[in-house]
């Protein structure tokens, strides 16, 4: 039997509530969203938080998808059930689409959070890989005001964040960019597992030129991430399927996984590879509305 | 510390430590023990009872966040004496050999039909998709809960024609 450690238990009634009990209780406070990363992690003793602090009660003030201006506003304690029925996340971003379907099962969707699943920072993790894709900002509030960090410094390493201990991350934002589109493509061992490796991929189009590309990586390296070399050959360029195998290869090479359970580095190095490629293809495809 | 939690309909008070999570009070501090404990990893969904009228993994799910939560376990299915479609399903097109999967299946069928009272065969597919089943190959659970589907729209054509 699997049980964690003891700890005491609070209830956040506020975001405020929460910064001030975490203020309060110091750094072995965790906060819980969803529970399905952190309490896994607590039963196998990995994370042994002397304070949880159920932040459950603010699903409704921090749960939302809204445009304002020219971002879309993800709120932390969104779940994935949500973001995967949302039309309108899925109009502006399809990848969110492609991802939700293939994170865990239906039954788990409907408690984690997209908060949750960054504040992990597995490098596995498929939300992380499709918010760096969409250059994500994120939304980090304590005592003293809210900062925005981009999602290169939000993850500091292996389950690292840049939330401070008496911080919590409020929102996620991505920016709207006209004639835009995006994919995602993951393999995994068995339904609803970790990605051996995903691949994510945004284009921008002026008829048929890609004014701009990204491409995110999950499960190659420390944290999920984006991979400049192939931005700087998608901008500018002209769609075609040499082009998809250009950048694919890479992303190959500007990726360092390493060999483990899951696969060795050189099937994951052929992975990022492919999936770079199909990504982008259907990337392309939706942003020229030719998607079959 | 203590917390109240509403389960099928009752709210049980009890002291429980923080770190209980929901499945141990549920078999353990009220001894329902139709909820069965798996994988205790949330990969296996023998564990799914409903909060809030959706399925969740109760092997991860703290005892403590449910409070001031509705919780309804597989006891709650059956009704005054009858039993619920689905399970009624699972007897008619034997979804279930050993039975360890089946409080889980059943709660995750019964909130799939209560979304979608049509639901086609990849629905369903994908609705117990975080359910393991090691017995029937899922098959039989797959007729079982269109076995139940079919009940139940037969029941509704028959009270509006």
């Amino acid at each position: 039997m699997q049980v964690p450690a003891p700890f005491e238990y609070e209830r956040a009634e506020s975001v405020e509530h929460a910064i001030g009990l975490l203020e309060r209780l110091g750094s072995e406070a965790r906060l819980v969203a969803g529970g399905h990363s952190l309490i896994p992690m607590m039963r196998l003793r990995l994370a042994n938080p002397e304070y949880i602090i159920d932040i459950n009660d603010l699903a409704d003030e921090l749960g939302y998808i809204r445009v304002e201006g020219d971002h879309l506003h993800i709120g932390a304690m969104t779940r994935h059930q949500h973001l995967l029925d949302s039309d309108e996340l899925a109009s502006h971003f399809p990848m969110f689409r492609d991802a939700e379907k293939v994170i865990a099962d239906p039954v788990v969707r409907n408690r984690g959070t997209i908060g949750g699943s960054l504040c992990q920072a597995d490098p596995s993790e498929d939300l992380s890989a499709v918010c760096s894709t969409l250059d994500a900002v994120c939304v980090i509030r304590g005592s003293g005001g809210e900062r925005v960090v981009s999602m290169h410094d939000f993850h500091q390493g292996p389950y690292e964040t840049a939330v401070g201990d008496a911080e919590i991350l409020t929102e996620v934002r991505i920016p709207i960019r006209p004639n835009g589109s995006s994919a995602y493509n993951k393999v995994e061992r068995r339904a609803g597992d970790w990605a051996v490796v995903s691949a994510g991929a945004a284009v921008w189009m002026d008829g048929n030129t890609i004014t701009d590309g990204r491409v995110g990586l999950a499960a190659v390296g420390p944290n999920t991430t984006t991979i400049d070399a192939a931005r700087d050959l998608l901008q500018g360029a002209t769609p075609s399927e040499e082009l998809y195998a250009e950048v694919g290869a890479v992303c190959s090479a500007n990726c360092d996984p390493d060999t483990d359970m899951r696969g060795s580095a050189e099937y994951k190095k052929h992975l990022a590879s492919e999936l770079t490629k199909r990504s982008l293809r259907t990337a392309v495809a939706r942003a020229t509305g030719q998607e079959a | 510390m203590e917390v109240t939690i509403n389960v099928n309909g009752v709210d049980q008070t009890k002291e429980i430590e923080g770190r209980l999570l929901l499945v141990h009070f549920i078999r353990d501090s009220l001894g329902l023990t139709g909820t069965h404990w798996g994988c205790d990893t949330s990969n296996c969904g023998t564990c799914v009872v409903w909060m809030d009228e959706e399925p969740v993994k109760s092997c991860t799910v703290l005892a403590a966040m449910a409070e001031g939560h509705r919780i309804r376990t597989v006891e709650d299915l059956e009704q005054g004496g009858v039993l619920d479609p689905v399970q009624q399903g699972f007897i008619q097109e034997h979804g279930l050999q050993c039975g360890f999967c089946t409080p889980g299946m059943l709660m995750t069928s019964r909130a799939l039909l209560d979304k979608n009272p049509d639901p086609s065969e990849e629905e369903i597919r994908e609705a117990i998709s975080g359910q393991i089943c090691r017995c029937t190959g899922y098959s039989m659970i797959v007729r079982s809960i269109q076995w139940a589907a079919n009940a139940e729209n037969a029941v509704t054509v028959g009270a509006s024609s």
